[in-house]
Parts: C-alpha cells; structure tokens; sequence
C-alpha cells in the first residue's frame, strides 16, 4: 500500500514525483499539474503532498499520510472554489499563507485544485510568491492544460502532464476503492470516457446515468429549426434538473443553517435587518455557485454529445474501437448512416464551439441552439 | 384645472376649488402626483391663503410629530400637512396618522401620498373611510398615456399644440414622463405660437429612444435601414449590444418554435408554447417571408455576435469594437430574410 495507489494510469508521473520526494536535488517550489478533467490532477497533487510530509516518503498508513490526503493535514492548504472564478482577496490570502513556516511537518503546501479559475488579477497577485517562496513552500496548482493559466504563471511552475487514464484502469480503481461491481464499473468508466469522479457518479447514481442517456440520445430528433430550439431547450432542461438535484437541499440546508447560527427565527415572515443582508450574502454566493454549476453540467453533456458523434464516425469508419456509447448503440448507428464523414465531423466542430462560447459567456440556451441548428439530420 | 383620474372608477373628475380636510393622492407616477399636489395646495390657497405648509418625510420621521404639526396654533393660522411616502413609512408614522384620523383637527388639511404597494394600507382604509377626496397618478406606460399627459401639460400651460407635435415630442423624449414634462415646459417658454411639429423637430429634431425590441423588430421584418439607425440612436444614449442581442435571440426563437408549430388556432399554439397569443400573432405576421434555414443560421449569427461582444475568440490584447459586431449581426439577418424571400 501507499499514498499513489489511487492515482491510476499515470506511472511516468508518479516515478517523476517519486524522484522528487526521495531526491531533494530533483525538488522544486512550484508544480503545475495538467490533465484532461477526470484524470486525477488534484488526487495526484494530494498524493504528492502526502509523500513530502510522510517520514516513510509515502507510505499511505501513517497520520501524515492520511491527513493530507483528506485535506485536513495542518501545513497542507487545498483551494478550491465553487464559482466561476477565484477572486483576488483569496489569492492574497494564500500569499500570506505562503509566508509561514509549517507548522508539524517539512514543508507548507498549498494546492490550489482550479488554477484555471484565476483570473488576471489574481494570477498576477500569486506571481511573487510563486517564483521566490520561503524555503519550505510549495505550490500545487492543477488545470486542465498549460493554456488554461496565465503564461506568467506557467513559466515560474514546474510542468507535470497527466494523461487520460485507460478505461481498464478506471473500472479498475472502482472495483478496488468504491467496491461497485465489475461489469456496472467497466460500463461506467466507458460511459465517463476514463474521468474518474464521473464514472464513480454514474456507477451509484440512476439518474445520472439516465440524464446522460437522454441527452445523448435526443441528437437524431433534430429535422428542422423548431426541433432543434425545442433540443437545445430540453438540453437546458436537463441541465436545470441536475443542478437542481445535487444544489437545492444543500442550499435549503445551509440557509437553515446560517439561520440558526445567527439565533433567527426560520418561520418568521420578515428577519431583523442584519440577519436579511447575511442571508442575501449567503444567496449571492449560492446563485454564483448554482451558475458554475450549470454551465459545468452543460459542458459536460457537451462531452458526451461529442462522444456520440465519435462513436457514429468509429462506426463508419469501420474503426473496429470499442464504442463510449455502447448503451446507445441505436442512436449511434443511425448517425453513421444518415451523415457523411465530413458531416459528423462538422457536428463536432459545432459542439466544439458551443462550448467555447458558453465558456466566454455567451448565454448557453443561445450556445445550444446554434450548436442544435448545425446537428440537424440531413434529410 | 387638472384632469386627474380617480383610481377606483377610473372616471375623469375635476380637482374642486373647495379641498376637503383629507386627501388620498395614490399611484407611482411621481410627475403626476406632484402635479396633483400642487394644484392641492393651489386650491387651499384660494380659500385661505395664509396657510401654513408643513411637510413630513419618512426617513426624517420622529414619533409624535404629525401631533406636533397639527396641534392647533395660538394665533389659529390654518394648516395643511403633507404627509410623503407612506408606502415607506415606519410604524410610528402610521400609528400617529391613525391617531389624527381618530380625532381631527377643523383647521388641518391633510395630504397624504401614497405610491403603491401594502403598507400603509390600515392609514389608507381610514382614509378611504372618512370620506377623503381621491386624486390617482396612474403610472404612464403606453404612448397614449404619454400623449394625453403631454396635451394636458400643453392645455395647463395655455398653449397650443398641434396633434403632430404632441405625438413627435413623445417619441423624442417620451421615456421619462418628469422629461417629457420639462421639454413642454421649455418648448412653451422659449416659442411663441402654436407649437408644431416643426417646431418639436427644431429642439428635438432627429432625436428618437430606441428600445432594444424596436432594433430587433425592425431587424427581424428586414427593414437594415431603420434597425441601424435604431440602434446607432440607442448607442448614442449609452444603450450595450448586449441586452439588444438577447432580445434579437428570444425573438428568433419565437419565430422557430412558432413556424414549426403549423397551423391552428393561435390560443392553442400559445399554450403548446408557453407564450402569450398575442406573442403567437405577432410571430406569424413575422414569418411572412422567412424560412427555417434562414432562422437557423440567423439565431447561429446572434450566438456568434454575441460570443464576439464578449471577447470571445480574440487572443490577449485584442479588441473588438461591440457596436459593429452587432452591425454586422443586423445586417446578416435583414441578408438572410431577403435571401429566404428569393427562394
């Protein structure tokens, strides 16, 4: 046993980082872990972490270990955030952080799991830092790509690129850690294209699993323009209800909460003016949160409609690959029928830019339809 | 004399010379509560016109001052109290109101104003109940209102105005009814004669409030002159493409769903669709003359614009000017419209 059992698929990376946590010459202050999402950035920058602090250079049993992979350890620090971006007074937190000595163990680690969500002003205010920290920091920082940060960052952190794990490995690891059995974790892992926390959803949750299949499967009712409004608006929908799923209770539960911390009364029609703008605080954040969320959930079903389109090429192409989409196979070779190889390549441009478009903000209703409007099936 | 609306019977009355002890005067309009204020307070002093008039603000209040201000004077001057806001007003406010209304004094004349909403409402049944007179200042939304509210400024001004003028003065300045007001009131001071439309064209010539709808409309029925000079109007006044794009988006995407529902009654559709009938006429008579395809690649344009208005697909440093990509959109509709209309 040891802290890198879970970080699956990636042995160049962790014989990288092995070197670097048994031979101080091959450390360094600042690492920068990139990796398609899903392939275990932030488990193997936790991993690392606990291999620095642990006496035994990872061994996995002993209280360091363990503590730094949960998160709690004292001298480990781990930044994430749940909306869009991540402002500039938390950056200038973490440089304070940065300053102090650890307090039980060698080094003082801050992994930051989203580094992709800084933005200019608070990438700019980590530079310092970053480039001459005191001696026993590090920095983790985690993206999806080397694109993904700000180039003055990427240039003062050393680069480590995980890769996409193989679906084996995957259904592998869930088996082993979450105990699912093989034949729902290899349909799993398929299905979450090898990204690990997805796979694990669709594994134990049902409507997860069926959210994903109606939006992968509602691409060949696409003739015309009214259908293609009406998918992107049920794309939209699903999306809703995802978010909805996994963020209502909580909200519910942290208003509750706040409620009672504050000694407010839960039932009253009207609150006293300063428990009123805590509450509105707290929505704000919520609202924040619940728009990550969704534009996160589109993305996602973004990547499974791509999947779709690669399957149907596969298909085509007589590729003689196993499909993403195996459940869908219907939909799949309806696809590879009815479009030319130019023309499912274009679908997935289309997804492509929809994506990209929802990522600068453009309304993803608006995003959908344009991208629906280019899936339609030629007639 | 101001004509003013009575907001339970919605019939027209004439504020009388003679004002009784209570006055109600309700509704948002704030021109035309003041308005309404002032000729009160014109018409007590025709009777008395030593009246002393005292006002009271909600934030300003301090418990027991409406006691205070309509106590009886040594020297037995008359009052009239002019209680704002009491749609804002705390609770001590409203106790002390009640409390006049319980007993109130012969030589007080009280105003009370209200705009709109709950509060207040026991101080309002009171009201209602002793018999107080009732003046409205309904909010201005359509352009009609706008229009009698501007014929009326010009007939209280004693001046003529043509139909024409009236009806380019509200669409120059027609958004704000406290501007509208005040451009009656220069174009009296500063001209002689009957006010025509060229006279309005003169002062306000060429100046028109566009709104983001009326840029998508004219957009959309492939009228590229009249959008752009819409939306170059509503730049001018500080208006962002963004709002615009949007409104363009909902528009096409009612025109989508709408072509694609077919026929039947429009009540139907409507309710398939979960939009209003009118919104369902209104997208039929717009379709004369598109197609699907045209729509299609019309919505992909204004997704397009507008990731370009937001910086998108730009690499640092870059810059878009926001203004002409949403030119650019107009014109990709109205091109697309007409290109349905050759096939």
């Amino acid at each position: 046993m040891s802290v890198w059992d879970d970080v699956v698929g990636q042995e160049e990376v962790v014989a990288t980082l092995q070197h670097a946590v048994a031979d101080p010459t091959a450390m360094t202050h600042a690492w920068l872990f990139t990796g398609p999402p899903g392939s275990g950035r932030s488990t193997a920058a936790r991993a690392f972490a606990a291999a620095l602090l642990c006496p035994q250079g990872g061994c996995g049993r002993c209280r360091e270990c363990h503590t730094a992979i949960e998160g709690t350890h004292a001298d480990v620090e781990l930044v994430r955030t749940e909306t869009v971006i991540i402002p500039v007074d938390s950056a200038r937190d973490l440089v304070q952080l940065a300053g102090r000595r650890p307090s039980v163990g060698r080094f003082r680690i801050i992994v930051i799991e989203d580094a992709d969500r800084l933005n200019e002003s608070s990438g700019n205010a980590l530079l310092k830092a970053l480039e001459e920290p005191t001696s026993h920091t590090v920095w983790m920082l985690c993206a999806p790509s080397l694109e993904d940060v700000l180039i003055t960052i990427r240039s003062r952190t050393r680069h480590v690129r995980l890769r996409t794990p193989s679906v084996s490995a995957v259904a592998e690891l869930l088996v082993r850690r979450d105990g699912i059995a093989p034949e729902m974790a290899a349909h799993a892992a398929r299905a979450a294209q090898s990204h690990i926390g997805l796979a694990r959803r669709f594994a134990r949750d049902d409507g997860a699993r069926i959210r994903r299949h109606d939006a992968v499967t509602l691409t060949t009712r696409i003739r015309g323009v009214g259908d293609a409004v009406d998918a992107a608006a049920d794309l939209v929908q699903i999306a809703e209800e995802e978010r909805d799923a996994a963020l209502v209770e909580r909200h519910a539960e942290e208003k509750a909460k706040l409620l009672e911390m504050l000694g407010a009364d839960p039932a009253a029609r009207t609150q006293p003016v300063a428990v009123r703008s805590q509450i509105s605080a707290l929505e704000k954040e919520q609202k924040k949160r619940a728009t990550r969320y969704l534009r996160d959930v589109v993305d996602r079903s973004l990547t499974d409609l791509m999947s779709v389109y690669r399957d149907a090429l596969m298909v085509r192409e007589e590729a003689g690959v196993p499909l993403v989409n195996e459940d869908a196979r219907g939909t799949v070779t309806q696809l590879a029928q009815v479009f030319t190889a130019a023309g499912l390549l274009g679908c997935m441009d289309a997804i492509g830019t929809a994506r990209a478009r929802i990522e600068a903000n453009v309304p993803p209703l608006l995003a959908l339809e344009a991208m629906a409007i280019s899936l339609q099936m030629p007639r | 004399m101001v004509r003013v609306t009575n907001p339970d019977e919605t019939a027209t009355i004439d504020v009388p010379r003679q004002v009784p002890p209570l006055v109600l005067i309700a509704g948002p309009e704030a021109v035309l509560a003041e308005r309404a204020l002032a000729q009160v307070i014109a018409d007590v002093k025709v009777s008395s016109p030593e009246v002393e008039v005292l006002h009271q603000y909600t934030e300003s209040y301090e418990p027991g001052a409406i006691a205070v201000a309509t106590s009886p004077s040594l020297f037995g001057e008359e009052t009239l109290l002019v209680v704002h806001d009491l749609d804002e007003a705390p609770e001590a406010m409203q106790t002390d109101l009640l409390e006049y209304l319980g007993a109130p004094e012969p030589d007080v004349t009280l105003v009370v104003m209200h705009k709109s909403g709950n509060r207040g409402k026991k101080v309002l049944d009171t009201l209602k109940k002793g018999k107080a007179l009732r003046l409205g200042a309904p909010a201005m939304k359509s352009d009609r209102d706008k229009t009698d509210f501007a014929t009326n400024e010009f007939r209280r001004l004693r001046r003529k105005a043509t139909a024409g003028a009236v009806a380019a003065l509200v669409q120059a300045v027609g958004k704000d009814p406290r501007e509208l007001a005040s451009a009656c009131q220069q174009l009296v001071d500063d001209t002689t004669g009957v006010i025509d439309d060229e006279v309005v064209m003169r002062y306000h010539g060429g100046k028109v409030e566009a709104t983001g709808f009326q840029v998508a409309e004219a957009a959309i029925a492939g009228q590229a002159d009249e959008a752009l000079r819409l939306w170059r109007h509503a730049a001018a006044l500080g208006e962002s493409p963004v709002p615009i794009l949007a409104v363009l988006a909902l528009q096409l995407r009612q025109l989508a769903k709408v072509g694609a529902a077919g026929r039947g009654r429009s009540a139907d559709v409507a309710r398939a669709l979960k939009m209003a009938p009118w919104q369902v006429d209104k997208a039929r008579r717009a379709l004369q003359g598109w197609d699907g395809g045209g729509i299609g690649r019309s919505i992909q344009a204004v997704a397009q614009a507008d990731f370009e208005v937001k910086g998108g697909g730009l690499g640092a440093g870059g810059r878009r000017e926001p203004a002409y990509v949403l030119e650019r959109c107009i014109l990709e509709i109205v091109a697309e419209r007409e290109s349905a209309g050759r096939r």
